[in-house]
């Protein structure tokens, strides 16, 4: 039945959920609070295993939740949960590809939708940021982190592993 | 059937090297379908990405489809897509199980606050660069409030939120035409 559950409430992601694998996490959010599969402070640690594992970033987020939720046969549900929308609608989309892409209407319904998804996603990441950042000291490394990611631009692992570092030297 | 088997490995190896988003994948694609397979031209690729993006579902997921099914049909989109997540399935599973048995451990728990510090710092990051593509003017900038206000304040779930954009992106516009 979980599996079933589970299904469902991935492939809802995989139709709703437009652009990156960043935009899968305010469905996640809501799974974490409408489900007791996983609690909301484990997402960050499901972004930050994603991020530095290989495979797309919301296939991994997908597989943690339903691996969270129901074991190995969860991660596969899941997955495939995710997986079975996009399938669906590229094969239909890709007979009409070139007629739909012209097709202004679409265009201006991702006009809208687009902005709708960074709220999302800001509204997410607010709810991870108050578990992580708590006080002074971690208000401090978090934004040293965020000038050291928006002033270099390099791999999300590095900031991941000195993340990590820093945890263990400062007893977090 | 080789083509099948040469999709869902060409794709495996795609989804193993990939790490990020799906744009961390493009290079990899330009070099295994475009330069040594052929299976589509540059120009498809970039094609492929502006409709991944802006049809529903992962792009990462959506590129895959459509390489395999113009290689090789429904089972060849099938076989693309299914090859782009097994290795995340595998190494995720393998990673959450042992994991879990470590959370307990001081220093793992330790190493995760501060990961999550880092993760934070990066959503952010990724949140700007989303917003100055996607926020451009007073429409999309009106869109992103009210929708961060039904979200926050009414309560609305992610999923009706983005139906509701669509139905307003549905509305006929008739400004422009007069």
């Amino acid at each position: 039945m979980i599996y079933l559950i589970l299904f469902w409430e991935f492939f809802k992601i995989g139709l709703l959920a437009v652009g990156g694998g960043l935009a899968t996490l305010p469905f996640l959010f809501e799974l974490a609070e409408k489900y007791p599969w996983f609690d909301v402070k484990t997402l960050t640690d499901m972004v930050a295993i994603s991020e530095s594992t290989p495979g797309p970033l919301g296939v991994n987020m997908a597989t943690y939740a339903g691996f969270s939720a129901a074991g190995i046969s969860g991660g596969i549900v899941a997955t495939l949960g995710l997986v079975v929308p996009s399938l669906l609608i590229i094969i239909l989309l890709a007979k009409v590809m070139n007629r739909c892409r012209e097709n202004c209407r679409v265009q201006r319904v991702f006009y809208f939708i687009r902005p709708a998804v960074v709220a999302l996603i800001l509204g997410a990441s607010w709810h991870l940021a108050k578990l992580a950042v708590f006080d002074a000291k971690t208000a401090l490394i978090c934004l040293g982190m965020f000038a050291a990611v928006h002033y270099f631009k390099r791999s999300p692992i590095l900031y991941i592993c000195a993340g990590a570092v820093l945890g263990i030297v400062l007893k977090l | 059937m080789k083509i099948y088997l040469q999709l869902f490995w060409t794709f495996f190896k795609i989804g193993l090297f990939t790490f990020g988003g799906g744009y961390a994948m493009l290079p990899l694609l330009q070099d295994e379908v475009v330069r040594k397979k052929g299976w589509a031209s540059e120009n498809d690729l970039m094609d492929y990405y502006s409709l991944g993006q802006c049809t529903p579902g992962i792009i990462a997921i959506n590129v895959a489809t459509f390489i395999g099914y113009y290689r090789a049909g429904k089972s060849g989109a099938t076989a693309a897509t299914l090859g782009i997540v097994t290795p995340s399935v595998i190494v995720i599973t393998l990673i959450a199980a042992v994991l879990q048995k470590f959370m307990a451990n001081p220093y793992v728990a330790h190493a995760f606050e501060g990961i999550s510090l880092a993760v934070v710092a990066l959503i952010a990051d990724m949140l700007l660069d989303l917003g100055r593509k996607n926020i451009r003017d007073w429409l999309t900038a009106a869109v992103f409030v009210i929708a961060l206000g039904l979200m926050v304040i009414a309560g609305w779930s992610p999923a009706a939120v983005v139906l509701a954009a669509i139905a307003a992106g549905l509305i006929p516009q008739r400004e422009k035409k007069q």
